[in-house]
């Protein structure tokens, strides 16, 4: 594909990027103690509400509301917004987003801006159309700070640099800062990107930022953080551009208290997160005297047409998915070939994409044993095992009836649906077990081949159970 | 439910094919606590491949099959979490409501639930760990119920599987389609089972009992695995052994 950034060029279908994923020890090590840390402090975190339950489903709602009525409250919110002395954009696609960003802060005469931390920006690709139009983009997130140090892509939604361990850090910002420092002591690490980071806050013109939340009734925008960054962007520059998916209203004020609970306890395991930065349009003298929201499509109006795929647009970016996910736990998220990995981004991605013969996009919903970890940890109860499988389905259909799997369905199909074809196919196959040796066979051909690379079969026994109810009881 | 319930067995393909120990368990079990076991010859196999592989159209007939299959049972009984999830929760969905899908019940749903008895008679003097299969533990939210039938099992020395809650890799043709993601899972879950020190492993799923037991054989160590039913069909009388 490659025509929409939300995937990333060149990254092979994910059973063959998780190949290699899985060999990378240190990913192995990095992972395994970062998902596991984080999913037992959420656990603990959700635990001490006695209404979770109602909360996920007050999400569930509220999300639905707004998704059911969203030409309703989308334009609610751009009056709102206009008449707070903000500017609204409409985004069609990336390259329409990314043009606009572009415009404006050449129109505001900047070379360089500082970013928070956000999804949309990632998904079409802004850093890289900035530069392009000799703009230079400054992540300010801690962790999108390393990743785009360290030339790297992204592994997670929360925490982008979820893949790299402390020395691994210390070796990017010896390389990549002026003044880098020689422990791999956090405390040490976490100054040293404090004082790369102050002289962008203090000197930039413009900030481009996502929003956590748009409030339709009065045009406030929401942004959640932990570092303090993003209120020193949201506060300093003369300028800010927001890029918010159209999917991230909410009707009115009072429902920020259900999502405001939801979002900090499923994502960092925290009651509250520390920074939570809401702005209504323009405040004369004080922050930003210019303020431009893109809404942005990309996808999500043709995902919103879909009846069983559309709650993936539900999602509020917690990636407690993520961290319960047993794949992303062992194959990490690059080989997932998009800015939304895990179970949420097999999801979201191929959606978004919207192309089943993309091979990279169409492999992802296959990405998971369907154990339903994710669905249970949902703070919205997206129900993404049933997504999954519906996505499945299109890749099928996308694929025709002649490939050797469709045909090897359908001949097992046939013989299900008729009892005796059944048995008879019970019987012949029952002829295997002389392949084995002592109870087990080691060795079937392609792609039975895939089994038993790692796994033996039980020697099929000479008597099935209907043969031995009809001998006995028939 | 009153008197003998009459309770329609449905075996699951894999079971009937692969492992017709677990479905004979069964029957001697339900007898044993004063039920009417049918095996209507009709039934083969909920479709759950198909339909989570992406071939809906496929599982559909199967759908109906079932449904008219079990019409006509107080309920029915499948020795598998994850069938009993299709049929409960998506058949209603390819085939339109029926009373077989509502009146599906795992094992120990049924055995809990609607016999309302945790104490089967059993007896099983080994060492076992059980392994909750998601489908079981998420789609059918089945809980501690196979565990409370455990604990009443006599001689038994049931030890807790350490990270019991994830899943050991299986999830359908995920384990061939993605062959490599699925073994790294299993490895995990073999060293778990490994770390009880148990000789047996049980679970509710001869789906992911084949794949664990798949890698449990592979490396020779001896760790049988089981189906549920099979020790809980266990008396002193007539013990639990090895049919193969």
């Amino acid at each position: 594909m490659g025509t929409n950034p939300v995937t990333w060029l060149g990254t092979p279908a994910f059973p063959v990027a998780a190949r290699a994923a899985l060999g990378d020890t240190q990913l192995r090590r990095n992972l395994r103690k970062a998902t596991h840390t984080i999913r037992d402090k959420r656990a603990k975190a959700v635990e001490e509400l006695p209404d979770w339950q109602q909360l996920r489903l007050a999400g569930e709602a509220v999300k639905d509301e707004v998704l059911s009525n969203l030409d309703t409250y989308l334009e609610r919110f751009e009056a709102a917004v206009t008449a707070r002395g903000g500017v609204v954009h409409w985004a069609r696609d990336a390259a329409e987003a990314n043009e606009i960003v572009l415009r404006l802060t050449r129109a505001a005469g900047a070379e360089e801006v500082v970013k928070v931390k956000s999804m949309a920006t990632a998904e079409i690709g802004l850093n890289e159309a900035l530069e392009a139009g000799g703009v230079r983009a400054v992540e300010t997130d801690l962790a999108e700070l390393i990743v785009q140090l360290g030339h790297d892509r992204p592994s997670h939604i929360l925490v982008p640099a979820i893949h790299r361990n402390r020395s691994e850090i210390r070796e990017i910002f010896q390389r990549e800062m002026a003044e880098a420092p020689a422990s791999d002591e956090p405390r040490a690490l976490a100054e040293a990107a404090r004082r790369h980071l102050r002289a962008k806050f203090l000197s930039a013109r413009v900030a481009v930022s996502g929003a956590n939340f748009g409030v339709a009734d009065t045009g406030s925008v929401v942004v959640v953080e932990s570092e303090g960054n993003g209120r020193m962007c949201l506060t300093l520059p003369e300028v800010l551009i927001t890029v918010m998916g159209i999917e991230k209203l909410v009707p009115s004020w009072r429902d920020l208290e259900v999502f405001l609970q939801l979002l900090p306890r499923s994502s960092t395991a925290e009651r509250m997160n520390p920074y939570t930065s809401v702005w209504t349009g323009v405040t004369p003298g004080d922050g930003p005297q210019q303020f431009h929201l893109i809404l942005l499509d990309n996808g999500r109006t043709d995902a919103l047409a879909d009846r069983a795929g559309r709650q993936a647009l539900r999602c509020i970016r917690c990636s407690a998915c993520l961290n319960v996910c047993p794949v992303y736990e062992r194959t990490g998220g690059q080989a997932y070939g998009s800015v939304y990995p895990g179970p949420i981004g097999a999801i979201l991605t191929p959606q978004l994409v919207n192309d089943m013969h993309d091979k990279q996009a169409a492999s992802l919903p296959y990405a998971s044993s369907l154990c339903g970890a994710c669905f249970e940890v949902c703070p919205v109860r997206i129900n993404i095992p049933e997504v999954l499988v519906h996505l499945r389905a299109k890749a099928v259909q996308a694929k025709g009836k002649r490939t050797p799997e469709a045909m090897a369905m359908a001949a097992l199909g046939w013989v299900l649906a008729d009892p005796k074809r059944y048995e008879a196919a019970q019987k012949a196959g029952s002829l295997a077990r002389y392949l084995a040796r002592g109870g087990r066979i080691s060795a079937l051909p392609w792609p039975g081949s895939k089994w038993t690379a790692a796994r033996d079969v039980p020697a099929p026994p000479a008597e099935s159970f209907r043969s031995w109810w009809r001998r006995t009881r028939g | 439910m009153p008197g003998a319930p009459r309770v329609g067995l449905f075996a699951t393909c894999l079971t009937d094919t692969f492992f017709p120990a677990t479905a004979r368990a069964v029957v001697r079990l339900l007898e044993r606590l004063g039920c009417t076991v049918e095996f209507p010859m009709e039934q083969t196999c909920c479709g759950q491949m198909h339909y989570n592989t992406g071939y809906r159209d496929a599982a559909r007939p199967l759908a109906a099959d079932y449904a008219r299959t079990f019409a006509g049972y107080d309920a029915v009984v499948a020795p598998s979490g994850s069938c009993g999830g299709m049929i409960r929760e998506v058949h209603p969905e390819l085939h339109g409501s029926a009373p077989a899908f509502t009146h599906t019940y795992e094992l120990s749903e049924f055995l809990v639930d609607v016999l309302g008895v945790t104490d089967v008679g059993a007896y099983f003097p080994h060492r076992v760990t059980y392994h909750p299969t998601c489908h079981s533990l998420r789609m059918l939210g089945v809980g501690d119920k196979p565990l409370e039938l455990l604990r009443a099992v006599r001689g038994i020395d049931l030890v807790a599987l350490p990270e019991a809650e994830s899943c050991c890799g299986f999830g359908g043709t995920f384990a061939v389609k993605n062959a490599d993601t699925s073994t790294a899972m299993l490895g995990d879950k073999m060293r778990c089972v490994l770390d009880t020190g148990a000789e047996v492993l049980s679970a509710g799923d001869n789906s992911c009992l084949m794949h664990i037991g798949g890698g449990l054989s592979r490396l020779r160590t001896g760790v049988t695995t089981l189906h549920l039913a099979e020790i809980l069909a266990s008396t002193e009388e007539e013990p639990w052994a090895p049919t193969r």
